[in-house]
């Protein structure tokens, strides 16, 4: 018996994927025949709940009011407009096939199953890529400022992990713009009264009563005040979580609260230990530094990454001889070249790093170089690409990219693993969805670069509005839970105390402290390279820093009105918490796959060795009322229109 | 090469609460090194305040990368900062030197009450585009992409205007207060699209008028282009004013005609 399937056995909850019957093809298309309508006119009596409006929160929100539902939409920054996924510079995947160079539904399908390393689920991956092209439909009718050719069409680029050009893009900020997209498409229904917003309001926990979701308690962040919001259905799109590393390319706020607070609740955390080192970050400069800068993985389009072949070679990078040059990505991956997949980028630095190769002040990074591009197509026309990305690296570095090569290096960028969900986006609380990076769905053990804004976007925009309908139908006109139900009051006494108990434990060290040293334990221990020996440190030093935390924390001013520092102290306790699964997950899984990779489990020339026997499931884990006793349970991944195979970059 | 940098006062601004007065407070900072953003000076200090027992200094940050618009600090008096095209989360130590007295306040406007020290509430921007920032289109009836060719250079000037951040720089700089770049900026990006034509005049009216009741108005001092850090051009406040004077002066079905 496979291990997969003796954990089978010992599931303590059937997890249904819920995967139409049928071929890959026809799935989507089968479930949205079969499933259950609500009628226009009665879908103004269910309440949707959505918390965060990054893209997959501003998407489903803005098409649930669209649809007639009543929606209450909560994040905690200021405004709508600003959530994380504001940063993304690249682009977004769709299978247009405008360049008529092969892409297809099927190859963009195929592409993310392999890039994720054959641990992602079929049924979902497909779907994602089928609605992938309506979503670029979609943005550009709403006015987003995609790059164009001269004749007026719809320019793309490469990104890594793909041999076709799909990916669309808006100079470096295509973030921004499908943001502000789907920001104005959610504030156009605001101004209609369609949604009510609650800025500057933070989830801290779910409600769950009779097994279904009920509702959420808040606390506003102005005030301090805790109250409670129930409604017929929740989504949860709150982003990754990432800065658990606490260095990371996340934005500062970015945290895993409304996912941890669920998964306390009893939805299952899919997967933790999947998380995405990139390979093109700004290196760190100093120990006060708050976070790193992506350098977008577009530069890989047209910069060559080298290291010196010598260790000791100091000169500066222009006078070391092209022969004194080791081209790494292209030498090992020559028919990906600088474009291979991330994970795969990143340890190849690493190694380089490791070997002594390493370049500038502190040794620490590689270097990017456009010197061949910027001879090859001029100044110009790099310019035209990356303009505001070499920008950017000459604030933070002081130097100048188009003299000189960039330097850089990995860092944290996104998490795989997210809250379980079946093929509608449930979680396994009835009623409780998530959606784009919060949830663990589509990108199995390594994302491909350009396919998140394009999964929220999905999310948001063209599953969840369908899926929830589904969960929704039999619901009409039964009485639901009032914020009145002693749950709501038991919940938000709890996060009072909470809260309070941050303010009481009067210790001496600030948050950050604790963030930055629990960051540097699982950088250590659960990035880029784990082994079995450091993750069963990483799961005694992290309790132990855990205890330290709870007595030796240090939290001023008060909890009644606005706290940034009693803000932190929240997070980073549930950070705290999800840093023990991640080791414990990544300790579980004996094999190498994706973005987690085990010394122990790599071929003759350090590649990631799966073992599909063994480990093709998903790891979902179940809360068991101690961060350090999870409860696993496993969901078997199978694959029918693909073949699993080795993947193979060279 | 680093460098540290040592002895520097700031004058911060500190008030409770939206409705109590606030006054300047004084810190030194020692030992910064260059390579360190001005926000994470503020971080530092702020470990080192909480550490002592005291708040920490509140202001509003997010990605750090220039391009949320959450951070917002009137640093020596000018929005953002001393570096032109820069936001404040982006401006680094290396632009100071030891023994700088630098001063730091919020955005002052009536606008954008205070909330507590360096953090002041902006959602009058968010009520401009409610009012009609948007083109309406529906999820799902989209038609395929690329069926709505747009010139490149119509495309490329919709993006200089969309690329503005939503900051406040512009309204905070402005002696009156007044938001017309900001509008203007989303105003451009829309109006100039194929797709925003349906409802051109319909949006410039309404943002117009919804601006005109939450801010200042505008009378063309140009501080607004100085300080915002995305470089947004003056050009657009003249484009969004041509279409308000066409939408309010021209009939509809003239306007239809054209
Ligand atoms: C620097 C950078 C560049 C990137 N570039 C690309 C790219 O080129 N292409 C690509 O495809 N992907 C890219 N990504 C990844 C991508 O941007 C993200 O994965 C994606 O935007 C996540 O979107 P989201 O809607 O799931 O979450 P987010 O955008 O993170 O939004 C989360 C929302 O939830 C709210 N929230 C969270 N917790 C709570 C709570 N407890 N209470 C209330 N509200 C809450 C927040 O306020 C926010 O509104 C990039 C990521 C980074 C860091
Ligand atoms: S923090 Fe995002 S722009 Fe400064």
């Amino acid at each position: 018996m496979s291990l997969t399937e003796e954990l089978l056995a010992q599931n303590t909850l059937s997890l249904d994927s819920k995967i139409p019957a049928g071929s890959v093809e026809t799935k989507w298309d089968a479930y949205k025949s079969d499933m259950r309508l609500v009628n226009p006119n009665n879908k103004r009596k269910f309440k949707v709940i959505v918390v965060g409006t990054g893209l997959a929160g501003a998407s489903a929100a803005a098409t649930l009011a669209e649809l007639g539902y009543q929606v209450d939409a909560f994040t905690f920054h200021d405004s709508a407009r600003r959530a994380h996924s504001i940063a993304a510079q690249g682009g977004i995947n769709a299978a247009k096939n405008y360049k008529g160079d092969g892409d297809s539904v099927h190859r963009l399908f195929y592409d993310t199953i392999k890039g994720g390393d054959f641990r992602s689920r079929e049924a979902n991956v497909y779907r994602l890529a089928q609605v992938s092209v309506n979503i670029i439909d979609q943005m550009v009718s709403q006015g987003v400022p995609f790059a164009r050719e001269y004749g007026g069409l719809l320019d793309n680029r490469s990104f890594g992990g793909a041999q076709v050009s799909r990916t669309f893009y808006a100079r470096g900020q295509t973030g921004q713009q499908l943001l502000l997209g789907a920001y104005q498409q959610f504030s156009r229904q605001v101004g209609l009264g369609g949604i009510r917003l609650f800025n500057r309001t933070e989830l801290v926990d779910v409600v769950v009563v009779d097994g279904r979701a009920a509702g959420i308690v808040v606390r506003d962040l102005m005030t301090g005040e805790i109250s409670s919001h129930s409604a017929h259905a929740v989504v949860l799109a709150t982003g990754g979580y990432g800065n658990v590393f606490f260095l990371s390319t996340n934005a500062m706020a970015s945290n895993v609260t409304a996912a941890w607070r669920a998964h306390r609740r009893g939805a299952f955390f899919a997967n933790p230990c999947y998380t995405q080192i990139h390979p093109t970050c700004i290196p760190q400069s100093d120990e006060s530094q708050s976070k790193l800068t992506l350098m977008s993985e577009s530069l890989r389009n047209d910069g060559r990454v080298w290291v010196p072949v010598n260790p000791d070679d100091n000169r500066p990078a222009d006078q070391i001889p092209e022969g004194e040059r080791d081209y790494y990505l292209e030498r090992l991956y020559p028919s990906f070249g600088n474009l291979a997949p991330r994970d795969i980028s990143s340890r190849a630095a690493k190694r380089a790093v490791d070997r002594g190769q390493g370049v500038g002040p502190k040794k620490n990074g590689v270097y990017l170089d456009f010197s061949d591009a910027i001879s090859r197509l001029g100044r110009d026309v790099v310019e035209e690409r990356y303009g505001n990305l070499f920008e950017m690296y000459e604030r933070i570095s002081g130097e100048n990219p188009y003299d000189v090569p960039m330097r850089i290096y990995p860092a944290t960028h996104y998490t795989m693993g997210g809250l379980w969900v079946d093929y509608e986006l449930q979680t396994t609380i009835p009623g409780l969805y998530a959606a784009g990076e919060a949830n663990f769905s589509d990108h199995g053990a390594n994302r491909l670069g350009a396919s998140a804004l394009m999964q929220g976007l999905a999310d948001g925009y063209f599953v969840l509005p369908y899926t929830i309908g589904n969960g929704l139908a039999p619901l009409l006109n039964k009485p639901m839970p009032g914020t009145d139900h002693p749950a709501f009051k038991a919940a938000e006494q709890e996060a009072r105390e909470r809260f309070q108990g941050y303010l009481d434990s009067r210790g001496t060290k600030p948050p950050d402290h604790f963030h930055r040293e629990l960051g540097k334990i699982i950088w250590e221990y659960c990035g880029m390279e784990r082994t079995q020996q450091g993750l069963e440190k990483a799961l005694s030093e992290i309790p132990a820093l855990y205890a330290e935390f709870k007595t030796d924390l240090r939290v001023t001013g008060d909890s009644s009105s606005l706290n940034q520092t009693l803000e932190k102290a929240g997070r980073i306790d549930d950070f705290f918490q999800l840093g023990m699964l991640m080791c414990r997950d990544a300790l579980d899984r004996n094999e190498s796959c994706g973005g987690h990779f085990r010394s122990e489990y790599q071929t003759d020339d350090g590649e990631a060795e799966r073992d599909d026997e063994n480990f093709a499931h998903v790891s979902a884990w179940q809360w068991g009322g101690d961060p350090m006793k999870p409860v696993l349970n496993v969901e078997p991944l199978e694959f029918e229109a693909v073949h699993l195979a080795t993947r193979s970059y060279k | 090469m680093s460098n540290v940098l040592t002895n520097i006062t700031l004058r911060i601004w500190r008030q409770a609460g939206p409705a109590v007065a606030g006054r300047f407070e004084t810190h030194v900072v020692d030992e910064i090194t260059d390579e360190a953003s001005f926000l994470e000076m503020l971080d530092i200090l702020n470990d080192r305040l909480v550490t002592e027992g005291k708040e920490a200094v509140v202001f509003d940050h997010d990605c750090r990368e220039g391009i949320c618009g959450t951070c917002s600090l009137m640093i020596d008096g000018q929005a953002h900062g001393p570096q032109r095209g820069t936001t404040t989360c982006q401006l680094h130590m290396r632009r100071f030197k030891s023994g700088d007295t630098i001063t730091i306040e919020p955005w002052r406007a009536s606008a954008f009450p205070i909330i507590k020290d360096l953090m002041v509430d902006r959602s009058a921007f968010d009520r401009v585009i409610e009012s009609g920032g948007f083109i309406t289109a529906e999820t799902g009836g989209a038609p395929d992409a690329n069926l709505i060719p747009v010139p490149k250079p119509v495309s490329d000037a919709a993006m200089d205007s969309a690329a503005c951040i939503g900051c406040g720089a512009c309204v905070a700089a402005c002696p009156n207060g007044a938001a017309n770049l900001f509008t203007g900026a989303k105003i451009a990006h829309l109006n100039r699209l194929p797709q925003g034509q349906a409802e051109r005049w319909g949006r410039v009216e309404s943002m117009v008028e919804t601006m005109d009741e939450h801010f200042g108005s505008c009378t063309n001092h140009g501080e607004c282009e100085a300080a915002c850090p995305k470089e947004i051009s003056i050009d657009v406040i003249a484009l969004m004013n041509k279409d308000y004077r066409k939408a309010k002066f021209a009939s509809r079905k003239d306007l239809a005609r054209q």
